[in-house]
């Protein structure tokens, strides 16, 4: 049995939190929350130039050609930070569509760029409220032109890659595409968010250029199976964020006086942090089996994301209110850092599709796997 | 990251599995015995070929075996035994007790290998009726007599006190001093004069427990174990060494259980496995099972390698008893009004559900309750502070109590 990161992986580990510590305080995170820019791009260019884009991308496209262990490690950190960058977009999303579906010629056209983080990549789906399906989507590509609209596109304003998923008329009813966002026919909106740190947008495409990315009417299983091996890493950042809030919520409880004690004295408040404790464990656990189930894409693989995922998404939401209700009234103001988690939990949690599409997904994946 | 045996391991828990398939005993060997009976047959054969109480000295009945040789041998024998394990407190935390404090060698050598053979079952008697989660509050008197003491008092939640042969035993030797610093131990032959023992009906209708009651009882300062006064310091090697662990094996409420019966039922003319409200519930608990899985993994990791495991298994019981609890309950919700019934004919599973329902508050409590597992999570993990304690520095016998007498 040996479930545990090597030595080289935890070595990693220490030295992406001492370089986010020196480089991502929470300062830089309110900068962006509060400012106008979309994202920190002096950090996306520092953390590109330490490689974290290119970690699992083969050298033979400008990347490093590590292990998945080794981009959990930056995930959890990453999370742990709150990182105003876009990396979840182009590394989880865009870099490993164009790595499991792109033409030789694609790969070699997007990844040296992606991995060099020249270039942001994300992922479109969603086409307003409610949950996306294959037969919800609008959007389509015609002679090679895309027409539809995508809202919300999580980076959508800064990206310069989106693979977009359209409607299709056979398989599975949906196909995915690749789009230059550098065409004038593309129309981006800002939208206002709840999570000012990370940004989202609105994209119009009106006959863009789009190359088909995969298999025509397979975009749907391609999809998911991108929502699968991403839910991972997502969970990864969910486990760094929720030990962060967790720690700021014991250190104030210690240093908190009332009524002549430190309340992280009194039960009801070394109870709800206990609670936190118990469901960062379960989530860091099944991180872990996620971790080893992407790395080795195991036939699993379905199963151990979406536990991970839905243990991800509950343990970040609870530590994030809880460690609001920790700090008391001052938990509440603008000026304390709590609620850059409790908004950025919501967003995690978010993406990529709701705990309640990724409870379904894991009782579907039971089923399959009773059935086998 | 693997989930394979190192070479070692593997050489050895081939070992085991040899061993289990020649000495395992068969159905004709069982016949006419009763569980006790059972369980020290398959115990004896363990200890005449060295493969009972693995971690003990060759000495004394073991293997001198590493803590991830015990857990390959637990896991192996799980695949072919679902005898009851009678001897967990004497094997598992009189024995140890008696290693760490016991100076006379004819005892260890008197007592040990009975131990491990099975053929004695050994008792722990420390909870007393006002002594629930603080402990140490313990007021069963012991007096000193000539080479004596004489000992007064009420035991209870004792497991298995009408079968055992010997006890551990926790006493107030003087009610002067404050709570933890006026405590005595001394292990005791259960056949002693002045011991009344009293079976305890839980609310699942069987008796596990028992009452013990001491009218004065003598026992020899020779079985004190550690110094008069320092009974604290011992009992807590005997709870170091206790098993928070969740009984496995055989058929339980889970996941998998509960899903095969919402396939079976319906909620508005469908299966109840397609409503929404029923995965989600499905789901979150999934989660708990497979990170309590997840997270005995990462244990046995920190074994396998040698090192000392993290506090994380420490949720262990917090987190699954109040699952089975809630999954037994849901359960029965799922068949309606006939979740009522409980019969072995009637029932699905043979009352599984039912059964499981009533015997689970008992394991929310037993070896500390949720809230004490939450507090010592709260401390010892995440470094918190206690709560004061009002009766810190005070004499026992002037510290407010609900005891009466």
């Amino acid at each position: 049995m040996n479930f545990e990161f090597s030595e080289e992986q935890n070595l990693l580990r220490d030295q992406a939190r001492g370089f986010l510590l020196d480089n991502c305080s929470t300062r830089v995170v309110r900068d962006v929350l509060e400012g106008d820019a979309s994202y920190d791009a002096a950090l996306w260019k520092k953390v590109a130039e330490m490689g974290w884009t290119a970690t699992v991308i083969p050298e033979e496209y400008g990347g490093l050609g590590l292990s998945y262990l080794e981009l959990v490690v930056i995930a959890e950190e990453l999370g742990r930070a709150m990182a105003p960058i876009p990396f979840s977009s182009s590394v989880y999303l865009a870099s490993e569509a164009v790595l499991a579906w792109g033409s030789e010629e694609q790969k070699l056209a997007w990844l040296p760029r992606l991995a060099a983080g020249e270039v942001i990549g994300t992922l479109a789906v969603s086409e307003g409220q409610g949950q996306a399906s294959a037969t919800s989507l609008n959007a389509t590509v015609s002679g090679g032109a895309l027409s539809g609209t995508k809202l919300p596109v999580i980076d959508g304003d800064i990206a310069d890659l989106v693979i977009v998923a359209v409607k299709s008329d056979g398989g599975d009813g949906a196909s995915l595409y690749l789009v230059d966002l550098t065409q004038d026919c593309i129309e981006r909106t800002p939208v206002r968010t709840l999570d000012p740190s990370r940004s989202q947008a609105r994209l119009d495409f009106n006959g863009a250029n789009a190359e088909l990315l995969g298999i025509e009417g397979r975009g749907w299983s391609q999809v998911q199976n991108l929502y699968d091996r991403a839910a991972v890493l997502f969970a990864w950042e969910q486990v760094g964020g929720s030990d962060a809030a967790l720690e700021m919520a014991k250190d104030y409880a210690m240093g908190r006086f009332a009524f002549g004690r430190a309340i992280a004295s009194y039960q009801a408040i070394k109870h709800k942090l206990a609670a936190m404790y118990v469901k960062n464990t379960l989530a860091r656990s099944n991180c872990y089996y996620g971790a080893w189930a992407l790395e080795t894409n195991a036939p699993d693989l379905p199963l151990a994301a979406a536990t991970a995922r839905v243990a991800g998404i509950q343990a970040y939401y609870f530590a994030s209110k809880e460690n609001i209700q920790t700090h008391g009234g001052m938990g509440y103001t603008w000026e304390f850092d709590c609620h850059f988690h409790y908004r950025r939990a919501k967003l995690l949690s978010l993406n990529i599709g709701s705990e309640g599409t990724w409870q379904d997904k894991l009782v579907t994946a039971l089923e399959h796997n009773n059935a086998a | 990251m693997d989930f394979n045996d190192t070479p070692q391991e593997a050489a050895f828990r081939a070992e085991a599995q040899a061993f289990l398939k020649d000495y395992y005993p068969t159905a004709e060997d069982f016949k006419g015995l009763n569980p006790i009976e059972q369980a020290q047959l398959w115990a004896k054969r363990k200890f005449d070929n060295g493969w009972s109480t693995l971690r003990w000295p060759k000495d004394y009945g073991g293997r001198d075996a590493s803590p991830i040789e015990q857990v390959i041998f637990n896991q192996e024998e799980g695949k072919v035994s679902d005898l009851g394990d009678p001897f967990q407190i004497g094997q598992g935390m009189a024995g140890p007790t008696l290693m760490a404090w016991c100076k006379n060698k004819d005892y260890l050598e008197r007592y040990l290998p009975k131990l491990s053979s099975g053929e004695e079952i050994w008792c722990q008697l420390f909870s007393e009726p006002a002594g629930g989660s603080d402990l140490a509050a313990m007021r069963t008197k012991a007096e000193r007599d000539g080479d004596d003491w004489i000992i007064n008092g009420q035991k209870i939640w004792t497991s298995g006190a009408h079968y055992s042969d010997f006890g551990i035993l926790v006493t107030r030797s003087d009610p002067t001093v404050p709570k933890h610093k006026g405590l005595t131990y001394f292990f005791l032959d259960m056949k002693t004069p002045g011991i009344e023992i009293k079976p305890i009906k839980q609310i699942s209708g069987t008796s596990n427990f028992n009452e013990v009651y001491f009218t004065d009882v003598r026992i020899p300062d020779s079985q004190r174990l550690g110094d008069v006064g320092q009974g604290w310091s011992v009992a807590l090697t005997t709870l170091m060494n206790e098993r928070a662990a969740i009984g496995g094996g055989g058929v339980s409420v889970g996941v998998k259980s509960v899903m095969q019966l919402a396939q079976k039922v319906n909620i508005d003319d469908k299966p109840a496995i397609e409503d929404k409200q029923v995965r989600a519930k499905l789901a979150d608990w999934y989660v708990q099972e497979a990170g309590l899985k997840f997270t005995s993994y990462r244990t046995l990791t920190a074994l396998s390698r040698g090192s000392t495991p993290g506090p994380e298994n420490s949720i262990g019981k917090l987190v699954g008893a109040p699952k089975t609890q809630d999954m037994a309950s849901f359960a029965m919700d799922l068949m309606e009004e006939s979740g009522a019934i409980w019969d072995d004919e009637l029932s699905e599973l043979a009352g599984l559900f039912q059964g499981t329902f009533l015997a689970i508050p008992g394991l929310r409590i037993a070896g500390g309750t949720d809230e004490i597992m939450a507090n010592i999570i709260a401390e010892r993990v995440l470094g918190l502070p206690q709560e004061p304690r009002m009766d810190k520095g005070i004499p026992f016998n002037e510290v407010p109590t609900s005891a009466k007498g």
